[in-house]
Formats: C-alpha cells, structure tokens, sequence
C-alpha cells in the first residue's frame, strides 16, 4: 500500500509501474483460469461482461435449440459465452477414454510432478492434505474411480454418488470444489445438519451429464488477429493481452479471419445473425457504439489499468473463471487436472496451457471435460501468420515468374 | 413413457433428434463414401492415421469469415488485371507497339480505380481508409497490400495520365504548369519501370492475403501455392482483356501471355488441390463456388485453346504476305475470335477470384472443415512421436 506522502511507484496491483528499461513489463502477464468441471451455467459473467462493455444486444432473444445456450457463440457484442452440451453415459465413457490416451501420449507435464498424479485418488488428498481439500474427509475407501468430485456437482449432474461405501454415520460431504476453495471453507462450513439416517444420496446420474463452458478470447501468445492488423489498431498491452484501438481500426476485417478461435467480428449493425433469424423480429433500435470495427474481449483493459479485475470473474459466483498471473493461473490449472485425474475424472484435459503449441499458449486457460470440439473449440489451432514466410516467399517467386514470363512473351511475339 | 394426451403433439423421437443434430453431430464415421475409405477396395493408399468421429457444438462454425463480400472478389481481380496490364504496357513501351501500350496501360488505369474504390468501399469505416497506412507490418498481407497498391498506383497513374494525354492529342490544358508534360514524358520509362515493380507482386500478394487466415480452406491453398495460381490468372485477366482490346497484328504479346498464365494455372491448381487435404478441397469443388471454380477451369482451357489456334492462325496469314479482299475479312474474322477467346479468358480469371474467395467462406460455415484437418494433421503428428505441442494437455 502507498500513503499519500510517497510517490506513487505501484499500481493498485501491488506492481512497479516504472519501466525498468525499454521493453521491460511493468506487469506481469495477466490471464484466466476457467474450470469448466464447476461452471453451473448461470451465464453471470454472459451479463456481467456485457452490462460493463455496454455491448449492444445479439440476435432477436430466438430460442436456438441447443440446450440452455440461447446466444450462440463468441462475437462483436458477445466477449463471454457458455456453452451448454448434453452427453449420454456413452460420451462420458468415450471423453474418459480420450483424456486417459493423453496421458498415455505423454503429453507434456509442466512443472513439478506431484503424488498426486500417480497415486491413488485417496491416498493423493491426504498427501495434498488441506490444499485439495474435500477428499481427505472421505476415507480410505471413499473416493471410487468417479467418485469424489463430480463434475457438476451444481447441477446436480454427478458421477457417482458421493460417499457410497462409507461406514455408517460418516460426514456426508459433497465437496465437488475441491482442492479450489484454498482452505476458506473450513471444516464447520461442510459440516451438514444432522442428517443421520437421511438418505442424502444424490440420484446416480452417471449415465448422464452436462457440460457447461464459459468461453472468451483467448489473448494468445502468438495472436492471429493482432499479426494481420494492417492499421495498428490491435495492440499487445502492458498486461500482455490483446485489445483493439476501436477510433483507429477501420472495420478491414482482416482479423475476423485471422482468429483461429473465431473470436474476434465486426460490429456491423449492433446484432448478430442467430441460426433462427426470422423477419418478423427484429433487434430493437439501440445505440451501437464502435460500429462498423472489429471487437472482441479487452480481458477488461479499463478495469486491469485501475487495479481491478474483469467484470466476469469477479463476478463468477463459483469461481469457475478465476484471474490473475498468468503462471499461477497454469500452476492452478495443473493441479487441478492432477487432482482430478487422482480421482479418477480422466476426462479432464486442460487447453491452451502448452507454450509449445500452435498459438505459443493462450492467455485464457481452460480446463475442458471432452474433446475441444465438443465445446466449439479449434482441436488443434495454429496462428496463420505461422506459414507467412513461406507465402510470402511464394508470392515473390510468382511475381518474378510474372515478369519472366512477360519477357519471353515479347521476345516470342512476331510483328 | 408418459400417456399425456399431449404427447401427440410431440414429433416422433427419431426425427427430432435428427433435426436437432442437423449440421453438427456425428459425420464422417466409417463406412460409406468418406475419402477415409478411399482406397478400400485396394486401388489406391489408405489413409493411415485413425479414422476420428466428429463432433460439434451443435454444428456452429468454429472459424468466422470474414466481412468480405463481392467488393473483396472484384478487387482480387481487378488488382491482378491492373498488375499485369501494367506489365504487358511496358512490354509495348519497350517494343514500340504503341496500341498495345495505350490499351493495357488504360486497362491498369481504370482496374486499379475500380479496385481501390471497391477496397474502400468494402470496409466497415470506409473514411479510415488512410489509417491502412499508419504503419508497415511485414506480417500483415492488407498492410504490405496496400503499400505494393499505393507504390503501383502512383506510377501507373502518372504514366496512364500520359497515356490519356496523348489521346486527347496533348489537348489537356495545364496553363501555366506546361513544362511539366516535358517532365512527366521524361520520366515515363522510369516510373513505368517502378510500377512493374509493384505490378507483379500486386497480382500475387493476394494469395497471401486469403492463405494467412484461419479459413480453412484458404489457408491451406495458401500455404500450397495459391499466390502462383493468382499470379497465373493475372496473367490470363491482363493477357485476355489485352486481346480484346487490342489489334491482332500487335497483341502476339498478350496471346503468349495469356497462353503462359493458363497451361500455369492449370498446373498450379492441380498441384494446390492435390496437396490439400479432400475436407478442405471440399468447397471448391462443391455448391456455388464449386460451380464458380468449375466454370473457370472450362473457360480457362476454351481460352487457351481458342487462343492457341489464334496464335497460329495469325502467323500462317503472316506467312502468306498481306494484302486481298479475302485476307481481309479472314483479318476481321481473327479479330471477333481474338475479342471471343480474350472474354473468355478474362472471365475465366474473374471466376477463379471470386470462387477462391466463396469457396473460403463456405469452408467456415461447417466446423467440419475446420475440425478434421486439425485432428488429421494432430493424430499424424503424434503418430510420427511429435506430443509436445498438442494444445491439450493434462496438467
């Protein structure tokens, strides 16, 4: 904290604002974490982000026949969107299988590995002991291969039911947070009424669940959209995120294809084109500021440059949309992967936490229970700027062969 | 089941569901006529990475298109009319074909206004349309665009504006400023000479523009030679629209021209198809810019014949001396069919343009084409020990 006598060398974050030389961050990369194992759909950062930006409104308020998902998808005026997907026993079955193979791949692991990642699911909580919470109280034989921590717990949409096998009169905890509350709830807040002799089994839902995802850019390492801005108007941030100039863009549009996540549009007339447009409703007039230039998540730029944190995180009531340092965001992440894994949730893979993959790592990092696809997410995304030179070298070569070829033409044309 | 008495408004399970999956769900799983199975019957390789089932998020696309409509179509055209007209018009300079020299730096003229005006006019902002040149950004193929567009368009504006001055009999009143007619003449070689310069890589540059993008289908043509197929039907658009415009007797340029550009852009497309993946050639050989692609190949081998017999014709007549009320109209005749095959090469360069840009935009609006190539070029990755630059992982 700075008093009002010193001079003001730190931000609110608690961060140097000098520049120790050129090219020096005064931040450190800012990102988010999001856990889509305990998003319950409640769609708070969908208008936490919008009330903030004063997005204009999307679409016509058309139901779109995809589960509780009425918006679509990421676009100009929708910078937060959850995804709500519906999966049968046989899809778990096969998201559990796909996850376990990447480990047999040998996917990289980054950072120190724990016991958690080897050991069974019960004997890793206890070694994790306070940090990963919930597990420890289950007992030795309490957490089954699907048992502790389900992924969605919140809907009610669980694996296995919690606490099967325990010895009679044993707590019941649902603790499907576990691991993510850092010791805030303490032993008192789970403790339940008495409920002895009450069947508090939740119904066996296994053969059934419901993903939900909170998606938004990803501000990656190596950012398409940013790489084929010809005006400058897209930019990298002392936060290391990427935001668009919108009184310096000129709506070329070249980003919009530029995005391997399809992330970034252009606000052309305040709405976007829902599957079920129909003429006889149309948005109501409004005023859509920034028209006509490109628009995408500015991971809250205005809120970042005051010391605060992005509208949707800070409002996420779950903590499923996590901010902060990027590195401790991943470090988080892995952990939660590991425990996850421990109990048996091979189905957990995290995405865009590798810096070696196509975009270098991505800003946003999510912890997805299926196949990227799934969620409306590219498999295997690589900025296009990754071929330019040679494109470029192609296009040279091309246009030499013009010219070449214009030659012969006029050597080889009779009078 | 219930036995509500409103059940019988509910569709049949079956159908709802197929509905509900329409576009998304579950393709390209085994059997049937997928290009997986190409090859079943021995004829050809199989594929060896694993079959992949798809899935979607209810079938929304994944990558967006960009914003860019018929302006964007008519702009890669024209710009690869303008580069090579500019070309074939020094070739006239140099050669002393004047005719061939006014025509083709006349065409450059008005194909670089058109298609700067269409650029414009395609933006979200037309008014920013400086701000493309607020800095230099060798990664970004609009920035450099506009900057080969600007150096282009600033030399064979000047030398077209001669050009128009010497039609209208050097009538163009300057009044005082009249000893710079002397100037801009003095100069017209150099500055025809540095738009050639811009000319060709402004015909080419644009393979770039449509590879590096997340479109699926332009990325791949693009990193597969795109910007030699558009070189080509630049070459085919300025030798074509030469043809039209100009006499037979001195349009031997622009026929060989244009002939070099088609047996090239036949080649080169042939070779870009090949070397993409079928899920991503998909567009451009199926629906409207299917068609486009397809009436473009058509044209281009019509032309290219038509101009070859041409060719050949002219030089037999040359052969057989001039002169004779019968070679006369043979001449007008070569000259109707030179304007016929010049049309139809220029279209022919037009519809490869415009399909390349749908074909693009069609490839975004099924995540299919964006989701398999990517789970091909994964699973062949790690087939080959390549695991650590998957974008998932686990922790």
């Amino acid at each position: 904290m700075t008093t009002m006598d010193e001079p003001l060398v730190t931000d609110r974050l608690g961060e140097s604002t000098e520049y120790a030389s050129w090219g020096a961050q005064a931040h450190s990369r800012k990102g988010f974490f999001t856990d889509t194992s305990i998003c319950i759909g409640c769609k708070a950062c969908e208008v936490a982000c919008k009330e903030w930006n004063r997005n204009p409104q999307d679409g016509t308020y058309e139901l779109l026949e995809s589960s509780y998902d009425n918006t679509g998808g990421l676009g100009a005026n929708t910078w937060r969107h959850v995804a709500f997907i519906e999966q049968d026993g046989d899809r778990i079955a096969k998201a559990r299988e796909s996850g376990r193979k990447l480990v047999g791949l040998g996917m990289p692991t980054v950072g120190p590995p724990t016991g958690a990642a080897t050991t069974s699911g019960a004997a890793a909580s206890n070694v994790d002991g306070g940090r990963s919470g919930g597990c420890s109280r289950c007992g030795p034989s309490g957490c089954g291969p699907s048992g502790c921590g389900p992924s969605h717990g919140g809907s009610g949409a669980a694996g296995q039911p919690v606490g099967a096998g325990q010895p009679a009169g044993a707590s019941v905890t649902t603790d499907v947070l576990g691991g993510l509350l850092d010791g805030e709830g303490g032993p008192g807040l789970n403790e339940p009424a008495d409920l002895t002799g009450v069947d508090t089994t939740p119904p066996d839902t296994a053969d059934f669940r419901w993903l939900m995802s909170s998606d938004v850019c990803k501000h990656c390492t190596h950012a398409g959209c940013l790489d084929v801005c010809p005006t400058g108007a897209l930019f990298r941030t002392e936060f290391g995120t990427v935001v668009v100039q919108n009184d310096v863009c000129n709506g070329c549009g070249t980003c919009v294809a530029g995005c391997p996540f399809g992330v970034i549009e252009r606000r052309d007339d305040g709405t976007i084109n829902t599957p079920t447009d129909r003429e006889d409703r149309k948005a109501t007039p409004m005023d859509v500021h920034d028209e006509g230039t490109a628009n995408k998540c500015t991971l809250c730029y205005d809120r970042l440059l005051e010391g605060q944190e992005p509208a949707c995180s800070q409002t996420c009531p779950t903590q499923s949309i996590r901010f902060g340092d990027r590195e401790d965001m991943v470090a988080r992440a892995e952990d939660r992967v590991r425990d996850l894994h421990a109990k048996g949730l091979t189905e957990a893979r995290l995405y865009g936490a590798n810096p070696h993959d196509g975009v270098g790592g991505t800003g946003s990092v999510f912890l997805l229970l299926d196949e990227p696809e799934v969620y409306g997410l590219p498999p295997d995304p690589r900025v296009p700027t990754k071929d330019l030179p040679g494109m470029w070298a192609t296009a040279g070569a091309a246009a030499l062969g013009m010219i070449g070829v214009a030659a012969l033409s006029f050597l080889g044309g009779r009078r | 089941m219930t036995t509500s008495p409103y059940d019988a408004y509910r569709p049949p399970d079956g159908d709802r569901r197929r509905k509900r999956r329409r576009g998304g769900g579950r393709r390209g799983g085994r059997g049937g006529r997928g290009w997986m199975n190409r090859g079943a019957d021995g004829g050809r390789e199989m594929p060896m990475v694993e079959d992949v089932e798809f899935t979607s998020y209810y079938g929304r696309p994944i990558v967006k298109a960009p914003p860019w409509g018929d302006e964007i179509g008519a702009y890669l055209f024209l710009g690869g009319l303008a580069g090579g007209s500019a070309l074939l018009g020094l070739g006239g300079q140099l050669t002393d074909r004047p005719a061939l020299r006014r025509n083709t730096r006349l065409t450059s003229l008005v194909a670089l206004g058109a298609g700067t005006l269409a650029l414009v006019e395609d933006l979200g902002r037309p008014e920013r349309f400086l701000n493309m040149m607020r800095t230099v950004k060798i990664t970004s193929p609009m920035s450099l665009g506009s900057w080969i567009l600007g150096g282009f368009g600033s030399g064979a504006g000047v030398v077209a504006v001669l050009e128009v001055d010497r039609l209208t009999g050097e009538r163009i009143p300057l009044g005082p400023l009249e000893p710079l007619r002397r100037v801009l003449e003095a100069v017209e070689t150099p500055l025809a000479l540095t738009s050639v310069l811009f000319a060709t890589p402004l015909a080419s540059y644009t393979g770039v523009l449509l590879g590096a993008t997340a479109v699926p289908t332009w990325n791949a043509a693009g990193r597969n030679g795109l910007p030699v197929v558009f070189a080509a039907s630049a070459c085919v658009a300025a030798g074509g629209t030469a043809m039209v415009t100009t006499p037979v007797a001195q349009a031997g340029p622009a026929r060989l021209f244009a002939l070099a550009g088609t047996a090239a852009e036949l080649v080169a497309m042939k070779a870009m198809k090949d070397r993409m993946h079928p899920v991503e050639v998909e567009p451009m050989e199926t629906g409207e810019p299917g068609r486009k692609l397809h009436r473009a190949e058509v044209l281009t081998i019509a032309g290219g014949v038509a101009t070859a017999a041409l060719e050949v014709g002219v030089r037999l007549l040359d052969r057989k001396g001039r002169g004779g009320a019968g070679r006369t109209a043979l001449r007008v005749g070569l000259q109707v069919a030179s304007a016929a095959a010049g049309a139809a090469l220029a279209a022919a360069s037009a519809y490869t343009r415009f399909g390349m840009l749908e074909a693009g935009i069609e490839s975004t609006k099924d995540p299919r084409h964006v989701v398999e190539p990517q789970r091909d070029r994964l699973a062949a990755r790690q087939a080959a020990g390549i695991t650590h630059d998957s974008i998932t992982t686990i922790g």
